[in-house]
């Protein structure tokens, strides 16, 4: 193990990395303390300077003000909507064309693989002006679906990389054996490597979902109104409005950040998992 | 990425999808020439759904953006072609070079993230109790979404009583408005950019150090090697597939910044702390008229920066695949 455990160090060493390691965590999240601190802080705290002191007084109904005066409930609505579907969706395109690219030989094989994995890398900027025209085009401009279904196509890309190369690492003799005996392909798929898959669908979900949940770029161009808003871009509308109430922005920045933290922390082991595949094979 | 290879199939090389020799053998047989077609169309069954979305909704729009670019066009009235103009007002346009040398300043800087997503993760490489706490708060911003990451640091910044402000006061520098001030503006948002980055590097390598051969460790102690020529020498090469990865989600990451410009600074003050990204959204869809065609040859631009790295990638992984096979 590197580096040496300091269980091993000397008696000094491991009081210092006791105390090391608190204080480091502090100072790493400091930002994100002062925010959550600010979000219960009643605003004749932020009126008279107490900014950083403790809060004159536990405030918090400034996060029943967030819900109570803006369409917050809203936008944490629509996120889901938009979040739900795209997870679903590119999640069972990506079992597919991962599947095909695993298993099949064929002459384009390696080619569609690879404009998979470069579409997935392209600025999102090239792709602006044609989507957000071909989703006017079908009257899908400022709706839920419209969003959705872009998400679908371009998530469809990184899912297709995670799938193919998950798949492609099961043992192959399941396939051959079940071949061997008859059984049809869309079983092969159905029976033998889907039961397989639930630890890769598991981390691509969570993965997506996060994802997904904190795309702001593509909520600004393909959605305009409230009504259809998620909540990242209802937070910016949101923080013009709410010009030095900090209090406020707090409290709206904590509630847009929730679900994926919560997510992350009851799927943490798929969720590094999905994150770090490939950090260890070569 | 290891490569087995799953394919039923010996010979590699050809056009069609041979069958498998068990089956081959009852060629006569009608139901394994059901089969054997029946694995010729069933990969496009399964591919057909997810490329024709890929299809539409990226590969198309590529071309179509290429094509846009060439003309005119508010992005409702008709397009008027008008050749490589675009682009010689681009090369003429003092606003795009700022955006570009930006950028490439993101590019820069934004690679710190690698080494201290490292650092970090040696730090925390240990077995005491609550460490995993430990590790998960350290990953916490890279799971919050830029907007709120850019709201975290706007308020750290803030003139006055920002935190920021506070502790430079503290040391005796007073009266910097970070985001307000065009020579800090784009460091002071790459720094933001960095604190979930750092994050992400950090797990990789987190894992990757899971990863490293104990033997090999114990090896290199034997021969007296430790601390920084440990590192060097043992510990680094071993977490090349984790660098390899941690460099391209950083280069991919500093070249997609848009949230952070966009919720911290608007591309101000005075457009100095635009990145193409957003100079391209502010063209294409501004409120002062939409110039789709010069913002699509913006978007060109940072297209073509995009596939140089792209393709470094692709002819990495592609090198993996032949070992593989």
């Amino acid at each position: 193990m590197f580096p040496t455990p300091v269980a091993s160090a000397s008696a000094p060493t491991r009081a210092a990395y006791r105390i090391a390691l608190p204080l480091s965590l502090l100072v790493w999240l400091l930002p994100l303390i002062g925010v959550m601190i600010t979000s219960i802080r009643p605003a004749s705290d932020l009126a008279m300077g107490n900014y950083f002191g403790v809060p004159s007084s536990f405030e918090p109904g400034n996060y029943l003000t967030v819900f109570r005066n803006t369409p917050m409930g809203l936008f944490i609505l629509n996120s889901f909507k938009v979040t739900i579907p795209t997870v679903i969706g590119a999640v069972a395109l990506s079992c597919l064309t991962g599947y095909a690219l695993a298993t099949y030989r064929f002459k384009t094989n390696l080619w569609l693989f690879f404009i998979f994995v470069a579409g997935n890398f392209v600025p999102f900027q090239i792709l602006m002006i044609p989507v957000r025209d071909l989703t006017l085009k079908m009257g899908l401009y400022d709706t839920v679906t419209g969003l959705v279904l872009f998400h679908v196509a371009f998530q469809t890309g990184f899912c297709t990389l995670f799938m193919r190369n998950f798949i492609k690492a099961l043992p192959s003799e399941l396939i051959e054996a079940a071949r061997v005996e008859g059984v049809s392909e869309l079983r092969i798929f159905r029976y033998v490597v889907l039961p397989l898959m639930r630890p890769a669908i598991a981390a691509l979900s969570v993965l997506i979902f996060t994802f997904i949940w904190n795309d702001f770029f593509w909520a600004t161009v393909l959605v305009q109104g409230t009504h259809a808003m998620p909540v990242t871009g209802g937070i910016i509308s949101l923080n013009g409005q709410w010009v030095a109430q900090w209090h406020l922005v707090s409290a709206g920045s904590v509630i847009a950040a929730m679900p994926p933290v919560i997510m992350f922390f009851l799927m943490q082991k798929h969720f590094i998992a999905g994150l770090t595949m490939g950090a260890t094979k070569g | 990425m290891s490569e087995q290879v799953l394919a039923p199939v010996s010979s590699g090389n050809s056009p069609k999808f041979s069958v498998e020799p068990a089956t081959s053998g009852a060629s006569k047989n009608r139901s394994s020439k059901w089969i054997a077609s029946q694995r010729k169309f069933a990969p496009w069954l399964f591919l057909t759904p997810g490329v024709v979305m890929f299809l539409v909704y990226v590969i198309v729009p590529i071309g179509r953006s290429l094509w846009i670019s060439l003309y005119e066009w508010d992005g409702i009235g008709v397009k008027t072609f008008i050749g490589i103009a675009n682009y010689i007002e681009l090369i003429n346009d003092d606003a795009f070079y700022t955006a570009l040398y930006n950028n490439i300043l993101w590019l820069g800087l934004y690679m710190l993230a690698v080494p201290a997503g490292l650092m970090i993760a040696i730090f925390l490489n240990q077995t005491v109790t609550g460490i995993r706490i430990y590790k998960s708060l350290f990953f916490f911003p890279f799971v919050i979404s830029q907007i709120v990451v850019g709201l975290i640091f706007s308020w750290f910044y803030a003139p006055n009583f920002g935190l920021f402000t506070r502790l430079l006061e503290f040391v005796g520098v007073d009266g910097i408005a970070i985001l307000a001030d065009e020579r800090f503006v784009t460091y002071g948002i790459i720094v933001a950019g960095l604190w979930p980055q750092i994050a992400y590097c950090m797990i990789l390598y987190l894992t990757g150090l899971n990863n490293v051969s104990p033997d090999q460790i114990e090896a290199a102690r034997l021969d007296g090697a430790k601390g920084w020529k440990m590192l060097w020498y043992v510990i680094i090469p071993q977490l090349r597939p984790a660098t390899f990865i941690a460099v391209v989600v950083t280069i991919i990451g500093a070249l997609r910044s848009f949230d952070l410009v966009s919720i911290m600074s608007s591309g101000g003050p005075y457009g100095s702390s635009r990145v193409l990204s957003y100079y391209m959204y502010e063209q294409a869809l501004s409120e002062y008229g939409f110039r789709m065609g010069y913002g699509a040859s913006i978007a060109v631009v940072l297209f073509a920066i995009m596939i140089v790295f792209i393709t470094m990638f692709i002819v990495r992984m592609l090198k993996d695949e032949r070992e593989g096979c």
